[in-house]
């Protein structure tokens, strides 16, 4: 019996799920003629403050620096652009020590906190119910206090005779990580242990931020799907849960990565000159040393490694896709 | 294909039928609520079974405790004699068409079917996937993410993933009721051709009585968390068992009525002072002579007359032999006034006002030229009282009975 009113409710658009991200858009303002250049500029208008921003808060010191790192001279006779390329050779030649052990740290603490992250993450975004507002507010609960304090307070927490030492030390654990090199004695202050400790802590809360992102919209209606399809709980969690939170993985590893690897507060506050980090000499070469032009090519060399070792892991990862 | 199904009131030992599907006393409370009362079913293997009813009645809910993604506060669920209640969901020889098809948006349209086999260990996986898409119109498609088909393609690939695994039963919780009108419809010739084609059990759960009576060999009809009544579509709509089954599968006519005279093969009941008859074996048993019943009479079972044309006047009364005109001798008879008429293409619908009750239906077929009656014309409404069925004014007693 086909009616010839075809009533409104029953014509329903197809449902796609997951559709959100690169469901094909069609903007019906497009297709109309009229005022489409006001319209048109409307949105370049709107992007000029931060374009602005940009232009004169990064670009800017970028170009400074980048001519400052290819400048010689001293302070007394002043600097001098003479493309003098050498600087960034012998800056990497003497510092390289501490690249490698920039990246070692920075890398840990990443690992680390993805490990004690993705738990939380997971815990929050599926199982916390009504408590999840409250332990997302716990979560950047440290961000209420200054990054130096925090430091300040984990140098008390873990200084010589106090109770965390002392405990490690009656549990044997300090043994272990002294054979492994990762503790000096029976201290943990001043060993590389402390600065990947304080890494850790420092970053966590950018590793649980975007996976809790991102495990949160994982439809859990895929969960039943894959138990239906004989996949158990571990199997669920391979093959559905853990490939929809990459995104999550991702940008968390690297938020947590590269700011830790330019980090020199944790090194300078929690370690001691063998765990001395990349940001720990472009801090002394601009602030002690006032060798500038050297200051300045280490930051550079920084950053291209860390882009570098970025691009290589996201190409690796093979979610360029996901982490657009 | 006509009798796939044995209502089961009392599960009675059953003989062989090694594949059945049986649900032995199920039931879901959640806290006070309860989404499904004790439930007895038994859906033969091979067979197209739906389960029909509003939204909330327990149809989903009850697919859920059959697929083990809802645990059954009492009784159990058995497969081919095997008890299968304690069996979590992922070692269920059972797979289910979600709603929101849940596809995995990660993988594409292969590996989303290939997921089963794979999670049993299967490794070659690539013919069969491909037989399978085949199956369902999609092969060259495999490697298209979900995002980028439509949505009856993805309907399609939902399908073909729940199929490969070859499980004894497949669950369908409303399959079509994403698509637009015209795809439903097409889908629902699929659904039927692919189910005839693999000959597995299909439960499907629908809120949609055209989509179940046009699949379905069996269809149970669900009203609050209970079962109203279950048999093949033909003999839900022309017998419907309790006024809601009536009201929600097709439209009816309900009018109130005394029952005046019994025995025999007919009864007669008085309906507003018009006696109208009603075959005995299409009333509820154990009439007696003062009790109302519910009289219904399906919308397209009734003709029309003008009054003028009858002869009678107004009052006609059924199955007197006064009638000269068009109406023939022995059919029920209500007279009333049209109120309002609804070309639909193939037939009219007529709203008319009897003086035994407001709003009756009548589907007339437009099959002669010239305009039916206009609203305001005064008419009779005739049908062979065949078509007749008395119902009791209360819901059945569901199958398995309260607590």
């Amino acid at each position: 019996m086909s009616a010839t009113k075809v009533s409104g409710s029953e014509v329903r658009a197809p449902e796609i799920p997951g559709g959100d991200t690169n469901a094909p858009e069609v903007s019906a303002d497009r297709a109309r003629p009229g005022a489409p250049t006001r319209r048109g500029a409307l949105p370049y208008v709107l992007l000029l403050p931060a374009v602005l921003w940009l232009l004169v808060l990064f670009l800017v010191p970028m170009v400074y620096q980048a001519s400052t790192s290819l400048q010689t001279g001293s302070l007394e006779e002043g600097f001098e652009v003479t493309w003098h390329v050498r600087t960034y050779a012998d800056a990497f030649g003497a510092y390289w020590p501490q690249f490698a052990r920039s990246l070692l740290y920075a890398g840990s603490a990443t690992l680390l906190c993805l490990v004690l992250g993705y738990p939380l993450a997971y815990l929050i975004a599926v199982k916390a119910g009504r408590w999840r507002h409250t332990l997302l507010v716990l979560v950047v609960a440290p961000f209420f206090t200054s990054f130096l304090i925090r430091t300040l307070a984990w140098k008390a927490i873990l200084a010589d005779g106090g109770t965390v030492v002392a405990l490690l030390d009656r549990l044997h654990v300090l043994d272990v990580t002294g054979a492994l090199g990762w503790t000096e004695g029976n201290r943990l202050l001043a060993t590389p242990l402390a600065v990947v400790c304080g890494l850790t802590y420092s970053f966590l809360p950018f590793m649980i931020l975007p996976l809790y992102a991102s495990l949160d919209r994982v439809d859990v209606r895929l969960h039943e799907a894959a138990r239906d399809l004989y996949a158990s709980a571990p199997a669920v969690f391979r093959r559905v849960t853990l490939p929809l939170s990459l995104p999550g993985i991702v940008s968390g590893t690297l938020l947590t990565f590269i700011p830790a690897s330019g980090d020199y507060i944790n090194a300078e506050l929690l370690g001691s000159t063998d765990t001395r980090m990349a940001g720990n000499v472009i801090q002394s070469q601009f602030l002690r040393v006032l060798d500038y032009p050297t200051a300045a090519a280490l930051s550079f060399l920084l950053m291209a490694v860390v882009l570098l070792l970025v691009t290589v892991y996201i190409r690796r990862a093979g979610t360029e896709d996901l982490v657009r | 294909m006509t009798e796939p199904i044995s209502p089961q009131a009392v599960p009675v030992p059953e003989p062989g039928a090694a594949g059945d599907l049986r649900l032995a006393g199920i039931s879901k409370t959640y806290g006070t609520v309860r989404a499904v009362r004790p439930l007895d079913l038994t859906v033969e293997q091979g067979s197209f079974f739906a389960l029909l009813g509003a939204s909330g009645c327990g149809k989903t809910t009850t697919l859920r405790m059959i697929a083990g993604l809802e645990e059954p506060t009492t009784g159990a669920v058995l497969l081919g004699g095997h008890d299968v209640t304690d069996l979590p969901a992922h070692k269920r020889p059972v797979n289910t068409v979600f709603q929101s098809y849940a596809l995995f948006p990660h993988l594409d349209v292969h590996e989303n079917v290939a997921f089963g086999l794979r999670r049993r260990g299967i490794r070659s996986v690539r013919a069969k996937v491909g037989e399978m898409l085949d199956l369902v119109q999609l092969g060259d498609h495999a490697r298209r993410r979900p995002h980028q088909l439509s949505g009856g393609q993805q309907q399609r690939v939902a399908l073909a993933r729940a199929l490969i695994n070859r499980p004894r039963v497949l669950l369908l919780d409303e399959p079509l009721a994403a698509l637009d009108l015209a795809l439903r419809r097409r889908m629902r010739l699929e659904l039927k051709r692919v189910q005839t084609e693999v000959g597995i059990t299909f439960v499907h759960v629908t809120h949609d009585q055209e989509e179940a009576m046009a699949l379905a060999d069996t269809v149970a009809v669900m009203n609050a968390g209970r079962v109203e009544q279950l048999g093949p579509p033909a003999e839900l709509y022309d017998r419907p068992g309790t006024p809601f089954v009536a009201g929600f599968l097709g439209t009816s006519n309900l009018v109130e009525a005394t029952v005046t005279t019994t025995g025999g093969d007919e009864i007669t009941v008085t309906a507003g002072g018009v006696a109208l008859r009603v075959p005995a074996g299409r009333c509820p048993r154990d009439i007696a002579r003062g009790d109302t019943l519910l009289i219904g009479v399906r919308p397209e079972k009734i003709s029309l007359t003008h009054a003028d044309d009858t002869g009678t006047g107004s009052g006609g009364v059924g199955g007197a032999a006064d009638g000269g005109g068009s109406v023939a001798d022995g059919r029920n008879r209500l007279t009333g006034r049209i109120v309002d008429a609804a070309f639909l293409g193939v037939s009219t619908q007529y709203v008319i006002d009897s003086p035994v009750r407001a709003g009756l239906e009548v589907y007339v077929q437009n099959v002669d030229h010239g305009r039916g009656p206009w609203p305001g014309a005064e008419v009779v409404l005739h049908w062979d009282p065949a078509h007749t069925f008395g119902l009791r004014d209360e819901p059945a007693a569901a199958t398995g009975g309260g607590i």
